[in-house]
């Protein structure tokens, strides 16, 4: 390989974390040159596994000095390219720091480690009746390093909210490789500036997490789900706002159009009818007479907005089938043409039927094939482009529709993404929401943490 | 692509439409029994994926790193099962291996062990007759509790000591020595199927076939046992001996089509995976293309064949606790999961208890405990762990592998457990 960093350095990384954590073979970097994004990759110069946070402290201060860049990374999961390699950097791989060190009943918190995987906390915590609500798609695999970094939502965003509102403490290596610790169990905290709520959603820009302090709450009593069925997507999209207008918030309102419907019953067999236009996967939980009140109440609204059938999960086990499914959904759109291009544009909730109408006109505008799911609940969708990287006319065609998409998403008072960060991918899009004085703003911010630019450069914006 | 750069060469080359299919989203990883050792990510499916693409681009070169990747894959497929998109990973990483022996890039310890068990033992019935013999009166000898026993051996070669210990039992007769061509039931016959003796479970496993044998009697089948049959040719394929799978396939496909059969019943995972492929390994064959897609009609899981005619009620009670370990070529190469359990659970009497990650690999793997002899015990010790937990009386799998893999995980770790095919289970529950 011909490499940007130099032996001497390579040489003084090994001495920090010692050589077994450090692979710097042509078929590691291969391997870490991708993540879950499409069409984006770069060959890291290494891969480094850090054992404590003075050896990240004591490598960042290291890139500082050589000029080299560093590339946090969990697992790999992201979808907007934030843990894709820049030029000359090294992919700081925090997958192994998988602890759970403390779950704390009386103040309802966990310490954890950024490498947790996102649902094995979920198990630990509901083994004890305890509740982390935040549920990527990925989250059998993701980290929550990765989440907090990404700021991800998932199923539950609607009534539970996301990453974000469950973070209170974070412990952080800054840029020159300061240590800093900020919030903590406390529930109120309102001394100096809001440092940890500034590196939520920062994509590995403005600092490395060490630890990462949690809130919990109760798991609720019950849950039920259900399924609706519609003739067109207006119908579907008619209903969310129907629900929420009768002041009930479901923890899930899921929507599918018929492409991935057809997909996502392809790879799961849990019995979808393959000819339906879309449907709405919908749940509620909370105490169990609530529960019932509630899911009688949205059958209701289901049928007053032309649903052709409402079916409920009848067990617990039925119930995980259908969310399992529903989280396969990204990946099972690639079922149809190998090379999926998904997108995140959250609209308000009251504007997802116009949103939807938008992209079928623009799907067909463009004439690209989009298959349509998202968390209609919340406003999040997810236009997912079929499509094949070795045809570069289509490729072309599906950067203009979400160009477009993009921009109408903004006209209806949306953003270009909800919950899988701006990154590489998204990052010429983002003036459409914040405007060039806000780039300029956040620009200002990565300078003076971050004068040598060593830290994911290139993510977000440029410098 | 730039396929013209490729470092692969010849017909059987890595598919690109398969490769091009992965979309790197990282779902496979939980499942993957060798990142779960190494937590790399070229020791993953969409790493293992993203190196072969390398190669297929010419971007990296059929390296060491390479070929010891290709080589540390399980191919258990649990990847597949657990891929929304339906990337055919098995048969990429099968390709990759069959590349690696074509241009000669093996170990020479990987290239020995696949000459000897793929090239000639297993693929040579005289020769596999021969050996088994021989392990056979070495087993009963006395010279085997004296080699286990002996510390000399122990310290002088240990490798050689350990997987001793994991052969198979070569049983006394081999079962085409005890079975004729035709074998017919008492009553009058209602199915005709024709039935695999194979190779490995020929010679240590002729107990299992019996097993089999009385339990498809008593379900009324007239079995037929073609004499001109060969192994099928799983471990060669899987281990990307394209050529000799073909041959043995072919070999197969003229013995059996011979016979009018309602199904060809597998008790062996491995193999019915590999027969119900026969059509993907000779497609385009002038001769054989055909043929191959008929024969893989046909096949069944002995589960699956069961579950379809109706299982026969036991005349008695069979109260025992039973857990249930998936095979990876049953799970995952062939879709087969709920049919074995359905049955177990209709058994009257039976407590059937699920076994926690009943379908993560138990480390056998064809002859990956020889070529991975550390690795392939890691993976077993997660699978004894679980099956301790289940405090089970009986523990089926229906593979020869995983029944010799997870009986020397009991005998290693005293855990007094019948590790039994659903056969020899089902010769018990009927009193046979």
């Amino acid at each position: 390989m011909n490499r940007q960093i130099s032996q001497n350095t390579l040489s003084t990384i090994s001495l920090i974390v010692g050589k077994e954590n450090l692979f710097t073979s042509k078929e590691d970097a291969i391997s870490y040159s991708y993540d879950g994004t499409p069409l984006h990759s770069q060959l890291p110069e290494a891969i480094v596994r850090p054992t404590t946070k003075d050896q990240i402290s004591e490598l960042v201060k290291l890139a500082n000095k050589e000029h080299f860049s560093i590339v946090p990374r969990g697992a790999g999961t992201g979808l907007s390219g934030g843990s894709i390699p820049v030029p000359n950097c090294i992919i700081l791989d925090m997958s192994q720091w998988n602890k759970i060190l403390e779950i704390d009943q009386e103040n309802l918190t966990s310490w954890v480690e950024p490498g947790v995987i996102t649902s094995q906390l979920h198990q630990e915590v509901e083994k004890i009746g305890l509740f982390y609500p935040p549920d990527p798609g990925s989250m059998n695999i993701c980290t929550i390093g990765g989440n907090v970094a990404e700021n991800s939502g998932g199923l539950r965003g609607l009534k539970y909210g996301v990453t974000k509102n469950y973070v209170m403490g974070l412990e952080v290596v800054l840029p020159n490789g300061e240590i800093i610790s900020c919030g903590g169990k406390s529930v109120k905290d309102v001394a100096g500036y809001n440092l940890k709520d500034f590196f939520i959603g920062s994509e590995g820009t403005l600092g490395i997490f060490t630890k990462i302090l949690l809130k919990l709450i109760p798991k609720p009593e019950t849950s039920k789900t259900m399924l609706a069925y519609f003739n067109t997507q207006a119908d579907a999209g008619r209903t969310v706002s129907a629900i929420i207008s009768k002041k009930i918030i479901p923890c899930t309102i899921e929507f599918l159009d018929n492409t991935t419907i057809r997909c996502v019953e392809e790879f799961s067999h849990i019995g979808l009818p393959i000819d339906i236009n879309s449907l709405l996967l919908l749940e509620v939980d909370g105490h169990s007479t609530v529960v019932e009140e509630e899911a009688l109440k949205i059958v209701e609204c289901c049928k007053q907005n032309n649903a052709t059938e409402v079916k409920i999960a009848q067990t617990v086990e039925e119930a995980i089938k259908l969310k399992t499914a529903r989280r396969s959904a990204f990946s099972a759109l690639a079922r149809t043409r190998p090379t999926t291009i998904l997108e995140d544009i959250t609209v308000p909730r009251s504007e997802i039927a116009t949103m939807l109408e938008k992209i079928a006109a623009i799907s067909k505008k463009y004439n690209v094939l989009i298959g349509t799911f998202g968390h209609a609940g919340d406003g999040n969708l997810h236009p997912t482009c079929l499509t094949d990287e070795r045809d570069h006319d289509e490729i072309s065609r599906a950067e203009k529709a979400y160009e477009e998409i993009f921009i109408e998403a903004v006209k209806l008072g949306g953003t270009i993404t909800g919950e899988h960060g701006t990154g590489l991918a998204k990052k010429k899009f983002l003036h459409l929401v914040t405007g060039y004085t806000a780039i300029e703003t956040m620009r200002t911010i990565k300078k003076a943490l971050d004068p040598n630019n060593i830290l994911n450069p290139g993510k977000v914006f440029d410098i | 692509m730039k396929t013209e750069n490729s470092n692969f060469s010849g017909i059987d080359i890595p598919s690109d439409d398969v490769l091009t299919n992965c979309m790197h989203c990282g779902l496979c990883l939980p499942v993957c029994p060798t990142y779960a050792i190494t937590g790399r990510e070229k020791s993953s499916p969409r790493g293992r994926i993203r190196l072969i693409k390398s190669v297929a681009e010419g971007t990296l070169d059929i390296t060491q790193g390479f070929v010891d990747e290709m080589n540390f894959c399980l191919d258990c497929q649990a990847c597949e099962t657990a891929c929304p998109a339906g990337v055919k990973y098995g048969s990429l990483v099968e390709s990759a291996r069959n590349q690696i022996r074509v241009q000669r890039k093996d170990s020479e310890f990987t290239l020995m062990m696949k000459w000897i068990f793929l090239r000639n033992i297993l693929s040579k019935k005289y020769l596999l007759n021969i050996v088994s013999k021989l392990l056979g009166i070495y087993q009963s000898s006395g010279l085997e509790a004296a080699f286990k026993n002996s510390l000399v051996v122990k310290k002088l070669t240990p490798k050689l000591f350990k997987l001793q210990l994991l052969s198979p039992r070569i049983d006394g007769r081999f079962f085409d020595e005890i079975y004729p061509e035709i074998v017919l039931p008492r009553n009058t016959p209602k199915y005709t199927v024709g039935f695999l003796s194979g190779c490995i479970m020929n010679v240590a496993f002729a107990h299992v076939h019996e097993d089999t044998i009385k339990v498809l009697l008593h379900h009324d089948c007239r079995v037929i046992i073609p004499k001109k049959q060969v192994c099928c040719g799983s471990l060669q394929a899987h281990n990307g001996d394209f050529d000799v799978a073909r041959e043995l396939a072919k070999k197969n496909i003229d013995a059996f089509l011979k016979h009018d059969l309602d199904a060809i019943v597998m008790d062996s995972a491995g193999c019915g995976a590999l027969m119900k492929e026969y059509g993907h390994y000779l497609h385009g064959d002038p001769e054989y293309s055909e043929k191959a897609k008929q024969l893989s009609g046909k096949v069944k899981d002995l589960t699956e064949f069961l579950y379809e005619i109706g299982l026969k009620v036991p005349a008695k009670q069979f109260s025992h606790r039973v857990s249930y370990h998936d095979a990876c070529h049953l799970i995952h190469a062939q879709k087969i999961s709920k049919e074995p359990r359905d049955l177990i659970k209709s058994i009257p009497g039976i407590d059937f208890v699920e076994l926690n990650e009943a379908s993560w690999c138990c480390g056998s793997a064809g002859i990956y405990n020889v070529t991975h002899y550390e690795d392939s015990m890691k993976i077993l010790d997660r699978k004894m762990n679980n099956v301790k937990e289940t405090q089970a009386e009986y523990l089926v799998a229906n593979n020869p592998g995983c029944l010799t893999q997870i009986e020397y995980g009991c005998s290693q770790q005293q855990v007094n457990m019948k590790i039994v095919h659903f056969s020899t289970l089902l010769r018990t529950v009927y009193e046979l």
